[in-house]
């Protein structure tokens, strides 16, 4: 098939919706089992000859950052409606490779305790699987992505095979934190980063670029294009810029017959499949469902429990920094190599060091990690290029603003609630006419009250190493982490639920979702991981469905 | 400070338009002997004429600090290098030191080049530039923030030598390696 060609494939055993890492996986998963796949992304393809100067448009302000990534427009319409704005553009790419172009890169496991929430913390709901169930899975998923990490997190769930690649080398900076958090009896650790250490799977390492968040020029960092280029390699068909419409089901109201997609001439094409996977991202995949209502399936398609859009939340940031009386030697990487999850389990624990420690809270909260920022402060160059100056008096700007910069961050558990959801905004449209999401997003008291207990937490490591504290991201300010989880959750009651722990909706047999729409929560680690891990499972799943009826056909 | 084609190659590999064969032959100008403040020859297919050169390399002295020399060393092989790979670029900038030209032509009776530095610094102030957004389809002072000023500094401050004014060897936009952010001031582990 020509790149240009966007017809469907007569062929196809499975379709596969969205080219993010979840549909790639998916994707060349069943191809190196030997099924037929096609994958319709909505996005374009992005050359990887453009990179650099993608990275220049990151650094140079005369660019918006949704345009890196071609973000914004007609295409992309959205409302945010909630208490709190929601600013979906900055969330997610549209393209092969998904909102991993853009992404930070950081990936971790969830914790054992993430799929027992609601028996072991009182809030949210369990999950219909374990971290055993799920933990082959990880391993899969660490060696697809190419994780660089240590086995040095003690508070880390079990692992038995090291990480692919070793982790990056602790920043200086993390080195100063190490010693402060280490006085007041907070332990640190390294970070597991999708982002080659070494060379790995045909990839560059790592050589400092410092723009990895959005767009990474030599490819260390992973993103899902490497996975479609895999999966095209093993005959995978991928059309692009073929955004689906809806799904439709036939004589039988519990199969999807085909997926109806638009091409940029303005053609609809029916693309017909024995098994169809939703890999579209936790925003798209709720709102195609909705799309997707007919006579058989008047509140939208796999919607008989009514959860579909529903329980949608996300990470919420929490920060704080400022300056030191040293050097700190920030902005030369753009990822992070020291965290810490020793608040994770028990938000509300105390420590104890050798210069005091953080205080014990008994407030309900949820659980939280905190993050040492390697870019804190000022870029020179960025600096540069917005000064209202140059020749030596911008120097001397520079010289005073950077340099001594310290931050951290931490990322908040927010409990799913029905009320938070994506539902269709029916007064506006795409650019094809089909109603925009509608992200309803606010903020509840467990959530409040974990942003404010990392920042206490902040304020005492901070203290301890001398900082003059001069920002603070807490309840009022915070923002999404941009991980969008929950709007298609998983468990085993179809009245509660939207799929089942096999990733199959409990409605429609051949429809699967591959994504953290699925998380029932969401814990406090970057969800990308797991959802490779929920990726992989998904191809295992569909392969099986696929087996019975290929055994009958010879 | 002394710039050279070194720093030029820098802060052209940092945009990835050089690699493999012209850095090789960009670099085997570097022999320590070379005279850094030579006017580099330029290919039979320049992309860029001398007067344009010659009015970034105006630009330059007045935009870059003071004790920054070898600025034409540094500004020939960067712009020219930019120039061939990105023809949106060779237009921008061959359009955007035109009006500046013009300007100075207008208001100071005289070439951009030809009015010393302080002379530049003025008439780039009474453009509005230093204020200016950079946009590159933007209002005049808009274009020469973009082409002339924010190109010169970016190629300046994302090169290991303009970091290393600022204190960074290792600017965000330079692939300096994965060394340098675990070593404390002064190159300590
Ligand atoms: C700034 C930023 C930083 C992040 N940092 C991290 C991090 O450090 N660690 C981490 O774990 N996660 C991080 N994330 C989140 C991470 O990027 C996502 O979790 C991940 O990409 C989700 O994968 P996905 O395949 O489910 O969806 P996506 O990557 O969003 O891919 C979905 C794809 O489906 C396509 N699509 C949508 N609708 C349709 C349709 N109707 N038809 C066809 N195709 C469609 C989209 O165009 C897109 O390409 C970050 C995200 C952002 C934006
Ligand atoms: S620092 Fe980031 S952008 Fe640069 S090479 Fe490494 S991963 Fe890529």
């Amino acid at each position: 098939m020509s790149a240009t060609d966007r017809t469907p494939s007569a062929e196809a055993d499975v379709c596969v919706v969205g080219a993010g890492p979840a549909g790639a996986l998916v994707a060349r998963e069943l191809a190196r089992e030997g099924h037929e796949v096609v994958v319709l992304e909505a996005g374009p393809r992005f050359e990887d000859a453009d990179r650099e100067a993608r990275m220049e448009r990151t650094i140079r302000p005369a660019y918006a950052p949704d345009s890196v990534w071609k973000m914004g427009g007609p295409r992309d319409a959205y409302r945010s409606t909630g208490d709190r704005h929601y600013p979906l553009n900055a969330a997610r790419v549209k393209g092969v490779g998904g909102s991993t172009l853009h992404w930070q890169g950081m990936v971790m496991r969830l914790h054992e305790s993430d799929f027992r929430r609601a028996s072991e913390s009182g809030y949210g709901v369990d999950w219909p699987l374990s971290y055993e169930d799920l933990r082959p899975y990880y391993a899969r998923a660490e060696r697809a992505l190419g994780v660089a990490g240590a086995s040095d997190n003690p508070f880390a769930p079990p692992r038995e095979e090291p990480h692919p690649l070793p982790a990056f080398e602790p920043s200086y900076s993390d080195a100063l934190f190490a010693e402060a958090c280490e006085r007041v009896g907070v332990t640190t650790h390294s970070v597991p980063n999708a982002r080659n250490s070494e060379p790995y799977d045909g990839r560059s390492p790592c050589v400092g670029y410092g723009t990895c968040k959005p767009v990474c020029p030599s490819g260390a960092k992973y993103d899902a294009s490497h996975t479609v280029r895999q999966a095209e390699a093993l005959g995978v068909e991928v059309i692009d810029r073929a955004p689906v419409q809806r799904l439709e089901t036939g004589s039988d109201p519990g199969r999807v017959e085909a997926a109806v997609y638009a091409t940029p001439d303005g053609t609809e094409h029916r693309q017909t499949a024995r098994e169809f996977v939703l890999a579209a991202g936790g925003v798209e995949i709720p709102r195609l469902l909705l799309l997707s209502a007919s006579p058989d399936h008047p509140d939208g398609l796999a919607n008989r429990s009514g959860a579909v859009g529903r329980y949608f939340h996300d990470h919420l940031f929490a920060g704080m920094g400022g300056t030191l009386d040293r050097r700190t030697r920030q902005n030369h990487v753009g990822f992070l190599t020291s965290e810490s999850h020793a608040f994770y389990d028990e938000p509300g624990r105390s420590t104890t060091g050798t210069a005091g420690g953080v205080p014990a809270s008994d407030a309900a909260l949820s659980a939280f990690k905190l993050e040492f920022l390697n870019y804190a402060g000022p870029s020179p160059v960025e600096m540069a290029l917005s000064a209202d100056d140059w020749g030596d008096s911008l120097l001397a700007s520079l010289r005073g603003a950077y340099g001594t910069h310290v931050g951290m961050g931490g990322l908040v558990e927010q409990p799913p609630r029905a009320a938070n959801r994506i539902a269709l905004d029916r007064s506006t449209t795409d650019d094809h006419g089909n109603p925009v999401p509608d992200v309803q997003w606010s903020l509840d008291g467990r959530t409040r009250r974990t942003l404010e207990r990392v920042n206490e937490v902040q304020a005492v490591v901070l203290e301890e190493l001398g900082v003059d504290v001069d920002w603070r991201v807490g309840p009022e300010n915070t923002g999404p982490a941009f991980h969008h989880m929950g709007t298609t959750r998983m468990g085993t009651d179809p009245d509660e639920s939207v799929v089942r722990p096999d990733l199959r909706t409990h409605d429609v047999g051949n429809l699967r979702v591959a994504s953290s729409a699925v998380f029932p929560t969401g814990g406090a680690t970057n969800p990308t991981l797991t959802i490779a891990a929920l990726a992989l499972k998904c191809a295992d799943h569909v392969a099986a469905a696929l087996e019975p009826s290929a055994s009958a056909t010879g | 400070m002394r710039l050279s084609r070194r720093d030029a190659l820098a802060a052209l590999t940092g945009a990835g338009i050089v690699s493999g064969g012209a850095a090789a032959t960009l670099a085997r100008d570097q022999s320590p002997d070379a005279n850094p403040d030579r006017v580099p020859e330029l290919d039979a297919d320049t992309v860029l004429d001398e007067e344009t050169l010659a009015t970034l390399v105006a630009a330059a002295e007045v935009v870059f600090p003071s004790d920054v020399s070898g600025i034409t060393a540094f500004v020939y092989p960067y712009v020219t290098g930019k120039a061939g790979e990105r023809p949106a670029f060779r237009d921008g900038v061959d359009a955007a030191t035109t009006t500046l030209e013009t300007y100075a032509d207008l208001w100071r009776d005289a070439s951009f080049t030809a009015l010393g530095p302080a002379g530049r610094d003025g008439l780039l102030r009474e453009m509005g530039v230093h204020t200016a957004d950079p946009v590159p389809d933007g209002t005049h002072p808009e274009r020469v923030r973009f082409y002339v000023v924010n190109e010169l500094l970016y190629a300046l401050y994302a090169s290991p030598t303009g970091g290393d004014l600022v204190g960074i060897e290792n600017p965000q936009g330079h692939p300096g390696g994965t060394v340098s952010y675990t070593q404390g001031p002064g190159g300590r582990r």
